[in-house]
């Protein structure tokens, strides 16, 4: 087992095991730290796919940001006297619900392993505009697709995410706001 | 044995019904936003992996899966603010997160 294998496995338990934690742990602040690790091995499997930026992205937004809005958010609504504010469902709910979701995680894995569709697809010849040559840098290459006014470029969905983070950014202030 | 898509899809695949099976039995508002966040980081993952054994000439240049969780990734942020703004607000209103107990929109 080469060394790669190695890290994949390791990261892989880990990630299962705190995600099978977020999941399942009755007090709701464990679940919101355990989240932290989820975060934290999936940068390293972007790591070990060579994703430089999005691992770091990842750090930043999801373990940094996003558990911190968590953590704010379970402050702020705690029901005093409550320990476990993270109650379980009725028996009955949680065994559908078990079975619902392992029948789709079984045709996820039978759809990308055994079946037909598993092969691979002729590539279509699709590609428009010019292809400027990429450098071998994760980020600077994110970079040139990201913001490339003269190569192919998603320069147009990018301007669409930052209007899409203006609105949620002004939209959380106004639902949230105390009303006088 | 070296690693293989796969791997990573089934990883992802795995992680995904782990976050959905959350999503479905979670009572708490919160929970539930945790749960999608698990799915969301899993589809990241199966996305950087089918860019990273992407070998088909003028497109594996392109970083297409990568792109794309970069984009998934700011929806996901701008998801989560929005979100908890509205839990907060809800809790704010009828003292719950339970989403069991927030019915206003039942018919």
């Amino acid at each position: 087992m080469d060394l790669a294998s190695l890290i994949f496995w390791i990261i892989a338990v880990v990630l299962v095991a705190a995600a099978l934690v977020v999941v399942g742990q009755r007090n709701i602040v464990h679940s919101a730290l355990a989240l932290v690790v989820v975060f934290a091995m999936a940068s390293g499997i972007f790591l070990l796919l060579n994703a430089e930026f999005i691992a770091i992205v990842q750090i930043l937004i999801y373990a940094g940001a996003v558990t911190i809005l968590i953590l704010f958010a379970l402050m702020l609504t705690r029901i005093a006297g409550q320990r476990v504010t993270n109650p379980n469902a009725r028996p009955l709910a949680m065994a559908v619900a078990l079975v619902v979701s392992a029948l789709v995680g079984l045709g996820i894995i039978f759809a990308a392993t055994v079946s037909q569709f598993a092969q691979s697809a002729p590539a279509a010849q699709l590609l428009q505009g010019t292809v400027c040559s990429l450098p071998s840098n994760n980020v600077i290459a994110i970079g040139q697709l990201l913001y490339s006014p003269s190569c192919y470029s998603y320069v147009l969905p990018f301007e669409i995410a930052t209007v899409v983070l203006l609105v949620a950014i002004v939209g959380a202030i106004v639902i949230s706001r105390e009303e006088e | 044995m070296g690693l293989t898509l796969t791997h990573f899809v089934v990883l992802g695949a795995v992680l995904f019904c782990i976050g959905l099976y959350g999503a479905l039995t979670k009572r708490n508002a919160i929970a539930i936003l945790m749960s999608i966040e698990i799915m969301l980081n899993a589809v990241n993952i199966t996305l950087i992996a089918f860019s990273f054994f992407n070998h088909v000439k003028p497109y594996s240049n392109l970083l297409t899966g990568q792109i794309f969780a970069i984009f998934i990734i700011t929806v996901a942020a701008a998801e989560a603010a929005l979100a908890l703004a509205m839990i907060i607000a809800i809790y704010r209103k009828r003292q719950t997160v339970d989403v069991g107990e927030i019915d206003m929109l039942k018919w």
